[in-house]
């Protein structure tokens, strides 16, 4: 993977606000997980058939910024890996609350590893 | 008129997969369209923590039926590029052909359910009688008629001979003397025009904010096909996007009806320079690192992540598929719609469900 | 003479309703392929219909989810009786290759009771027909039981 650019929370929108400017267009978010206490969530971008890669490194507590008002077609990716990575986004257009795919019954965050362990010591 | 609500789905005619759209309407004009999907979500990407990098290749053909050969090229292209090695020329040969007989296969299907959510029968009837052809192609080239399992990681499992390959050529032939003869009943109607010019348009600017991908995206005349990246025989064969200006239903109609005859011609022409040679290389090593591959799936840009650290299982797979990223524009395009063109509005995005949930 | 009537065409002409629950729409099309000019079941005068409670046979394709369950269920009870299920293709068997998926409950008879299962991935449209003429014959004999 070439064109990977670290960004942090508080640069996001701003690199986000510019990469529209620039006129790319958002292809998804990827998310991984790390560890148990943070995740790589990806922010892939086309311009003219080239990708460019924002990489972001959250800690799984913090809320992320979302992205959905700068690119609406964010929505559903945010929503998706709310459900299931169990991650929060802020300020969300339209914020499923993690019931985008998942019912009530289902094991939340199914992506995370780690995160029934850490339920159970507590 | 106060608002009304109306839920569009899960079960609905004219949809063959559950979609549920919950319209906002005032009188009969939509004003707001929210989605609420989860009912094929499976977590198929989950499986990579149980299945190896190999026996995935079964996995993801099964995330859509529709374009499962195309699923499993672009995860073996992610891999290939990811171990460092190369399908054989001949390989890749093949699965550009298999993939372009895939398209028409998806495209004919789409035609006739487009039809059909128009009210016109006669017209799904005879698209699927046409694409029962390719159906005949697949099954006999490779076994199944729909899931075809042609691909493994390094290359592809099966061959054609020359018979086969003459074979497919008088197919293709007839297929495409059918196709010209559904021009006029189908793209040029005029009944086919009332319900479909002007309805649910986007502007260029528009889709490419939203993120639209594949026909979506052309119909409104930005030039942005996968094929352009040049995987497998891209490279040599010519090509050139099929685009449309007018962003409507019967833009995205003719994109799609003249891609069909597009792929008739990258078929034939990969079977004229088709190269003799190996079928797959060896894979040795386990993948590691991480990789992102794109390829152009009949719905539009399918976008693979694969992460691995050389076991044989791999740390993530993440599929973005084209319907996916389609939501959003077919969200724009809703408002302002008649309820009754709803379905032809929501079809013409050809939506993929199991697609877009996995 | 009239409940006659009705017995009979319910069995010779039967309508059908097709839901889509987890499939990978590999069975879907097979199902609709059944309809179209080359497989034709309308010669058994089988319709398709989108109202469950215009329909005699329900046919489901793939697996069996937390959400879709409900819908599944509901869609069956919304069935007149007599009523006949048909299961379609590995998933809609036992879940087939899905079955380890967090989000996967298994076959459709988790929810519904089954009366024929129809195997392949995807069963080709030949055994979806003999699926659906066996369904017709446990149909039949339901509706003797019912009298």
């Amino acid at each position: 993977m070439q064109n990977v650019t670290p960004v942090t929370i508080a640069e996001l929108k701003t690199a986000c606000q510019a990469a529209k400017a620039e006129g790319c267009r958002l292809v998804t978010l990827s998310c991984a997980e790390l560890d148990a206490e943070t995740v790589d969530i990806i922010y892939h971008f086309d311009k003219d058939l080239s990708l460019k890669h924002y990489r972001l490194t959250a800690k799984k507590c913090e809320p992320v910024p979302s992205i959905s008002d700068i690119y609406f077609a964010a929505l559903l990716v945010e929503n998706e890996i709310q459900d299931l990575f169990g991650l929060s986004f802020s300020g969300l257009v339209v914020d499923y609350k993690q019931t985008l795919y998942l019912e009530a019954e289902v094991r939340k965050t199914p992506f995370c590893k780690y995160s029934v362990a850490i339920a159970n010591k507590a | 008129m106060a608002r009304t609500i109306i839920p569009f789905g899960p079960q609905h005619p004219v949809l063959p997969e559950p979609l549920h759209l919950k319209l906002v309407l005032e009188d009969e004009i939509v004003q707001e369209a929210l989605p609420a999907v989860g009912y094929v979500h499976r977590g198929l990407e989950k499986l990579t923590e149980i299945r190896d990098f190999n026996q995935m290749v079964q996995i993801v053909e099964r995330v859509c039926g529709i374009c499962s050969m195309i699923h499993a090229q672009c995860y073996c292209q992610g891999l290939e590029e990811m171990l460092g090695i190369t399908a054989p020329p001949r390989a890749r040969y093949l699965r550009t052909i298999w993939s372009e007989l895939h398209r028409m296969h998806s495209h004919l299907l789409w035609l006739g359910l487009f039809a059909d959510g128009m009210g016109f029968e006669s017209q799904f009837m005879q698209c699927w009688k046409i694409r029962e052809r390719i159906m005949d192609v697949n099954e006999a080239t490779t076994g199944n008629r729909v899931i075809v399992s042609v691909n493994v990681v390094g290359g592809v499992r099966r061959d054609l001979n020359d018979g086969q390959l003459r074979w497919i050529g008088s197919i293709l032939d007839q297929v495409e003397a059918e196709l010209k003869a559904l021009k006029k009943p189908l793209i040029d109607d005029y009944t086919v025009k009332k319900r479909t010019v002007g309805k649910g348009v986007l502007t260029a600017e528009q889709v490419y904010e939203l993120g639209a991908a594949g026909p979506t995206l052309r119909a409104s005349g930005v030039a942005q096909d996968m094929r352009m990246t040049r995987y497998a025989a891209f490279d040599e064969l010519v090509f050139t996007p099929v685009v449309e200006t007018e962003g409507d239903c019967h833009a995205r109609l003719k994109v799609r009806y003249r891609e069909l005859l597009a792929s008739i011609d990258i078929v034939r022409a990969a079977m004229r320079a088709l190269p003799e040679g190996e079928l797959a290389v060896a894979v040795k090593d386990k993948p590691a690192g991480e990789i992102v591959t794109r390829v152009e799936q009949p719905r539009g840009e399918l976008l693979y992540y694969l992460k691995a650290s050389g076991k044989k299982n791999l740390d993530r797979v993440r599929i973005r598929t084209p319907t996916f990223a389609n939501i959003p524009p077919l969200l724009a395009m809703l408002p302002g719609v008649e309820l009754a063109d709803v379905p032809v509005v929501v079809l013409s995005i050809d939506p993929c469900i199991s697609c877009t949930e996995r | 003479m009239l409940k006659d009537f009705i017995r009979s065409s319910r069995a010779k002409s039967p309508w059908i309703i097709h839901f889509d629950c987890g499939s990978c729409n590999g069975c879907d099309i097979e199902t609709l392929a059944c309809l179209t000019p080359l497989y034709d079941v309308e010669r058994f005068g089988i319709v398709n219909v989108g109202n469950p409670k215009h329909a005699d046979v329900l046919l489901v394709t793939g697996t069996v989810n937390h959400r879709n369950k409900h819908v599944l269920k509901n869609l069956y009870d919304q069935m007149p009786s007599p009523k006949a299920v048909v299961a379609i293709g590995a998933c809609g068997l036992t879940g087939g290759v899905f079955r380890e998926a967090y989000n996967v409950l298994g076959g459709v008879d988790k929810v519904l009771p089954v009366d024929v299962y129809v195997p392949g991935c995807p069963p080709k449209p030949e055994a979806i027909i003999d699926g659906v003429v066996l369904a017709l014959k446990k149909f039949a004999e339901k509706q003797q039981a019912a009298g």
